[in-house]
């Protein structure tokens, strides 16, 4: 693994087993985090983002199978690196070692992620009594302070002696992070931290996460099914359809220089806040079974781009730039040439225009 | 806006919960609006803001506390007769947030959307029945094969559709959409709000649309009530709205949407204002235009009609 990375999937591949069939979650997807950067999955659900995360922490229900792959970690234990490989870890190792300590997760409703009987202080001191990071309660303590200082909670004391339900949505979501920054993990996975929240306590939570990655220098991953959500806090994004990454690159590549026909239609159907003359251009159809994943290019069944080979053929990650990839075969040299849609074009523009300004 | 006819009128409408002996929730508190024929009515607002129970107490799902409500010069509010009730089911319909939870998952669709035609006993042949459902869920979308299947077997925009399709079998002139899109994924909301904009250009329809996404409801509206505490704090065209807010709370509602463009987004600076600095209660609408107003007193108004919004921030 490169020197700068923290985390790498490779070729992943899972599946679950269901009354009616294997359903083929996972459908090889390959990628990797560094040091310090954040991470967006977009995709719809279905799509298999959360599934990858819960591989990412060795979550998967038991009807759950890896077909293959690797996810290797590097792991800092007091102060020397090793690569560990999560998939192939045991149950133990990963309850000791990684969850909690060194991956740390935030789930998308407070409330159902918090446990209503147990005051906050005890709620966010718990892991790091339980993994041994701290010596005393009283240091316990004043850590648990600081978090809630970290993560903007207003008098720290009063709060610790509070219940779940004394809190509103977005200081429970704040909570919730205070939690998962607890044992100083090295990875944070957010799963649609901000869906359950309103849009004012949305974009609060959004600059929070930011702030903190600044200061602590956690790489994140953000999952999320809405790219309006990410443009603020992603430097690289990856977007997943019917288990696959269809396109991947630096955050101003996906959302300026957009290449896979999905990653149009998802820009196009967000309303622009500029015009109401323009048409939102919606997708057709609903995503595939993946009990029956369709052969070729799975999203070619709902996309007016598609060309013959995508029925038959799997497309490969074409190269856009060093940083930029994309699964459609409207990139192989010999594909005719094939513009994003009009609209979509349009609103670009008034970006790029928008920043000369 | 094609005319100017007013299809529905709400006036100092109140919605009280009592949660027990010394609190009451005032879900909707002194609300007054106008609907026009033909127009989309937009009502956003967070979770809590009463935009739900508004559209609940209108079509009489909860019985209002107080206010006077006229629909298509009828009067709808307080004690209603059968006749009315009829009037009211037969040309008001609503349609749910979640498809899943608001279709009986043991009926078939064929079932589901005849049901309004059953009850109001408008149909005695079952000939017609299923032909009058087929013409609807064809409107919508979906095909004569639909016909016979259940809930499960769809997906979560061909379920929304047949929500759609129940409210429109009885032919109604206003229908009230409560965040139909916001349980669905992103590809497929633009997919039912297209729905939405061709019924109502074929239909003739008129719309009261809630909704917590603000970008979508600039999108599909005409006029634009924003919801804050039970109150409408502003109201106006989309244009008047979204260009030219004053309310701080509007304000700080539209600075708070996500775009889906980094470099604009990194540089943003958000409107924060402590909305506990506001007293409602001593507030009355303020008219700034023909279509635009606010709520406000006069101290608030006379500071940000000059754009002073300081007087929060200390």
């Amino acid at each position: 693994m490169e020197e700068n990375r923290i985390l790498e999937v490779k070729n992943l591949q899972l599946s679950f087993q269901l009354d009616v069939g294997t359903n083929h979650v996972i459908r090889d997807i390959s990628f990797h985090l560094n040091r310090g950067e954040t991470l967006a999955i977009v995709g719809e659900s279905g799509s298999g983002k959360s599934v990858t995360t819960k591989a990412i922490l060795g979550l998967i229900d038991d009807n759950g199978a890896v077909e293959e792959g690797s996810i290797l970690f590097r792991l800092n234990k007091n102060g020397k690196e090793e690569i560990v490989d999560l998939l192939h870890s045991t149950k133990s190792f990963m309850q000791k070692n990684i969850r909690g300590s060194k991956i740390a997760i935030i789930f998308q409703d407070p409330m159902t992620s918090l446990d209503p009987t147990m005051t906050i202080g005890n709620q966010i001191m718990e892991s790091m009594l339980e993994h041994k990071l701290v010596k005393s309660k009283k240091e316990a303590l004043e850590r648990t302070r600081n978090l809630l200082d970290l993560v903007g909670i207003d008098h720290p004391d009063k709060r610790m002696k509070q219940y779940p339900h004394q809190l509103s949505g977005g200081m429970r979501q704040r909570i919730v992070i205070a939690i998962a920054l607890a044992c100083e993990p090295d990875l944070l996975i957010a799963d649609e931290p901000t869906t359950a929240l309103d849009v004012t306590i949305q974009s609060q939570i959004l600059e929070l996460i930011k702030d903190i990655q600044k200061k602590t220098g956690v790489a994140i991953i953000f999952i999320t099914h809405d790219l309006g959500v990410v443009a603020n806090v992603a430097d690289r994004v990856a977007v997943m359809y019917a288990g696959k990454i269809v396109e991947e690159g630096l955050a101003s590549e996906v959302y300026y220089d957009p290449r896979h026909p999905y990653t149009w239609g998802l820009l196009s159907s967000i309303p622009s806040l500029d015009g109401k003359e323009e048409e939102i251009l919606s997708i057709p159809g609903s995503p595939p079974n993946l009990i029956h994943p369709p052969k070729g290019d799975a999203f070619a069944y709902r996309s007016s781009y598609a060309l013959a080979i995508d029925f038959e053929e799997v497309p490969p990650m074409f190269k856009v730039s060093e940083t930029h990839f994309v699964a459609s075969w409207l990139l192989h040299p010999d594909a005719p040439k094939v513009e994003m849609p009009d609209v979509l074009k349009k609103r670009l523009n008034q970006y790029s225009h928008s920043k000369e300004v | 806006m094609s005319t100017n006819n007013v299809i529905l009128e709400v006036k100092n409408l109140k919605q009280f919960f009592r949660v027990d002996r010394k609190t009451t929730t005032r879900a909707v508190d002194d609300v007054s609006f106008k609907i026009f024929e033909g127009e989309t009515f937009s009502v956003v607002g967070e979770s809590g803001s009463g935009k739900s129970t508004l559209g609940r107490t209108l079509i009489r799902i909860y019985d209002g506390v107080a206010g006077e409500v006229e629909f298509m010069g009828k009067k709808i509010s307080g004690k209603l007769d059968k006749e009315t009730k009829h009037f009211i089911t037969t040309n008001m319909q609503m349609i749910f947030q979640d498809p899943m939870a608001s279709l009986n998952p043991r009926k078939k669709v064929l079932d589901t959307v005849a049901f309004g035609l059953d009850v109001n006993k408008l149909v005695s042949d079952p000939v017609e029945r299923k032909n009058k459902v087929i013409e609807v869920l064809k409107s919508v979308g979906l095909s004569e094969d639909h016909i016979n299947r259940f809930p499960h077997q769809f997906s979560g925009g061909q379920r929304q559709r047949i929500g759609v399709a129940r409210a429109l079998v009885l032919k109604p002139k206003f229908i009230i959409a409560d965040e139909i899109i916001s349980a669905l994924d992103v590809s497929i909301q633009a997919q039912v709000i297209n729905l939405m904009k061709k019924l109502q250009r074929e239909l003739g329809l008129t719309y009261l649309f809630i909704a917590h996404d603000l970008s979508m409801v600039r999108y599909i509206s005409d006029r634009v009530a924003v919801m804050h505490l039970g109150h409408i704090v502003e109201m106006g065209t989309v244009d008047d709205v979204y260009n030219h807010p004053m309310h701080p709370y509007t304000k700080s509602l539209l600075s708070a949407i996500p775009h889906p463009d980094p470099d604009s987004e990194k540089k943003r600076k958000r409107f924060v204002y402590d909305m506990s600095t506001i007293i409602y209660n001593d507030s009355h609408m303020v008219q700034l235009s023909d279509t635009h107003s606010i709520l406000t007193t006069d101290k608030d108004f006379e500071l940000w009609s000059k754009g002073d919004y300081s007087l929060s921030l200390k």
